[in-house]
């Protein structure tokens, strides 16, 4: 290769442009991903290729259910942590009892999908890429190939649809968990009822607030996913390579929840 | 060995590329109906490579793969997907999925490829597994098997199928010489008792001498010679003798002059 000493603007600049190509090419990766995957769902049933049954709900045990416990942990003490901030700037204007209103939609618009995602982002991609890498570089990819087992049927479909269907579960429990956390934290300082809370919660929440929420963990759900089996697929150079396929997926998806998050949280509130 | 010259596999000026840069320079090989060809070269000469191709896991620059009179760089997913069921391979890592038992891994091909029942299928992957003397081993999980039995598994859930074809990469590597000899028996077993046409890449000479009719000698992206294991043998090819001559242990050497070659190389 040709060593070519060039300004170092143009080296960031090229930097810069290589990057960007990446993304794209791995955007366009992504997509792919994802229609393959839909066609597995969607038509392998009917071509007699169908998507695994038993590997989605075994799936939806691991990174649903057993998620739930570190969920709920996480998402009481968001809940508490927000009530406990709300009281203490609401007072200001002796407004606490506002706290209810606060709490219920940042729970459910932000707090619940995203600490659920990131959450899962870090146990179930990770783990996604993990094991989709270590089976490429010990040739059991190129083997269900040689098998005629495509592996996005085989092994990122179910993933896909597993996903799909718990991250928005455990995002409306992650919320239940939160609100109960605020409820608690709130009863204890301002003396509000159980119930008295409750009532409010249910008043001051629409349908649309918890349904923006469970869209987005629909994305992330997405997000995780894509991210995780690619990081694997794309793995090359043994045990080392696995390691740095998982850090990295792990990185890139909370950092594409993040984001996303951002652009979803504007557009859903013009 | 039987040659009726029906070609299995027809390889025609393949060029191969990662990246930019190109790895197979223009191959032409045709393996016939019912023969073992060896492929043999140093590290680095492209049978890996080779064989990933073969194998129809990789989309060729240029040039053609017939397997079984199928273009299979021309032919449809459905019709490759139908192909793959005459196909078989055996990794070099044994490539069972390790989260399932030896059984299901066996038995992963017949429930791609058939509708058979749940029990025909057992009993299909216990039969294949005695061909590999690992009958009753069906409930482990590969994590529970030495290195040789993994790869004896591998062979057998390559073998369910009938495969017409058969590919085996490094059989022998990292296996003692009494198994790896067991191994050997097996491929000669393959051919003679299933009529199965095969390739094996390896770079152990011994028992690329034992099982091959043919040997292909891959130098840096191209094909030093094919030719029977008495031609290249003695072969006048620099390049040919001296991977030849690599080999650490034969019987013929005498004391001397294996020290010799120690000492003098
Ligand atoms: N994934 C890859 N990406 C880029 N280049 C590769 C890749 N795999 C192999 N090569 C290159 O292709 C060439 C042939 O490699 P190949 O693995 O086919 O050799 P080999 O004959 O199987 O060697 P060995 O006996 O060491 O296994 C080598 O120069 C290698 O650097
Ligand atoms: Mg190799």
């Amino acid at each position: 290769m040709p060593e070519t000493a060039t300004h170092p603007l143009t080296n960031s600049l090229e930097l810069l442009g290589r990057s960007t190509v990446k993304l794209i090419e791995e955007a366009g990766y992504y997509s792919a991903l994802l229609a393959e995957s839909l066609f597995w769902i969607l038509v392998g049933p009917f071509i007699k290729r169908p998507v695994r049954i038993p590997s989605i709900f075994s799936q939806m045990m691991t990174m649903g259910i057993a998620a739930c416990p570190i969920v709920f942990v996480l998402s009481f003490s968001i809940g508490v942590m927000l009530a406990i901030q709300m009281i203490y700037n609401l007072k200001t204007f002796g407004a606490e009892s506002q706290v209810v209103v606060g709490v219920a939609l940042s729970v459910t618009r932000e707090f619940g999908p995203l600490i659920t995602g990131i959450l899962i982002a870090g146990r179930t991609g990770s783990s996604l890429a993990a094991k989709i890498g270590t089976m490429q570089v010990n040739q059991e990819i190129d083997a269900l190939r040689v098998m005629g087992i495509n592996p996005v049927r085989y092994l990122v479909a179910p993933s896909l649809f597993a996903m799909m269907i718990m991250l928005p579960v455990l995002t409306f429990f992650s919320d239940m968990a939160a609100l109960l956390g605020g409820a608690v934290y709130t009863s204890i300082e301002i003396g509000l009822s159980f119930d008295a809370y409750a009532d409010r919660t249910l008043s001051a929440l629409a349908v649309v607030d918890v349904m923006q929420g469970i869209f987005k963990s629909l994305i992330f759900a997405l997000i995780i996913t894509l991210v995780g089996v690619s990081n694997g697929f794309s793995v090359t150079g043994g045990a080392e390579g696995v390691g740095k396929a998982t850090t990295r997926s792990v990185v890139l998806s909370i950092s594409y929840i993040v984001i996303a998050d951002m652009i979803f949280t504007y557009f859903l509130n013009l | 060995m039987t040659n009726n010259n029906s070609a299995a596999i027809e390889v025609v000026d393949l060029v191969t590329h990662y990246g930019p840069r190109e790895i197979l320079h223009g191959i032409n090989l045709t393996i016939n109906e019912g023969e073992i060809m060896i492929i043999m070269g140093g590290s680095g000469s492209g049978k890996s490579t080779l064989l990933r191709y073969l194998l129809g896991l990789g989309v060729p620059t240029s040039g053609s793969i017939n397997l079984l009179g199928k273009d299979i760089t021309k032919i449809s997913n459905t019709e490759m997907h139908q192909l793959r069921q005459n196909m078989g391979v055996a990794f070099q890592g044994g490539a069972l999925l390790s989260s399932m038992s030896i059984g299901e891994n066996v038995q992963l091909p017949l429930r791609e490829h058939t509708r058979l029942d749940e029990k025909t299928m057992e009993i299909m992957a216990r039969m294949k597994l005695e061909v590999v003397n690992l009958g009753g081993f069906e409930k482990l999980m590969p994590a529970e098997l030495s290195g040789g039995m993994i790869k004896r598994a591998a062979v057998a859930r390559a073998i369910v199928m009938d495969p017409k074809l058969m590919f085996f990469d490094e059989p022998s590597a990292g296996l003692d010489p009494v198994v790896s000899a067991e191994l050997d028996e097996l491929i000669l077993n393959l051919r003679d008792a299933m009529k199965m046409t095969i390739v094996v890449v390896t770079h152990e000479l011994e028992s690329a001498f034992k099982i091959a009719d043919r040997i292909t000698v891959l130098d840096q992206g191209n094909i030093l010679m094919t030719d029977t294991v008495e031609n290249i043998k003695n072969s006048d090819n620099e390049r040919i003798q001296s991977l030849l001559n690599r080999r650490p242990s034969n019987e013929e050497v005498k004391a001397d002059e294996y020290l010799n070659r120690l000492t003098g190389m």
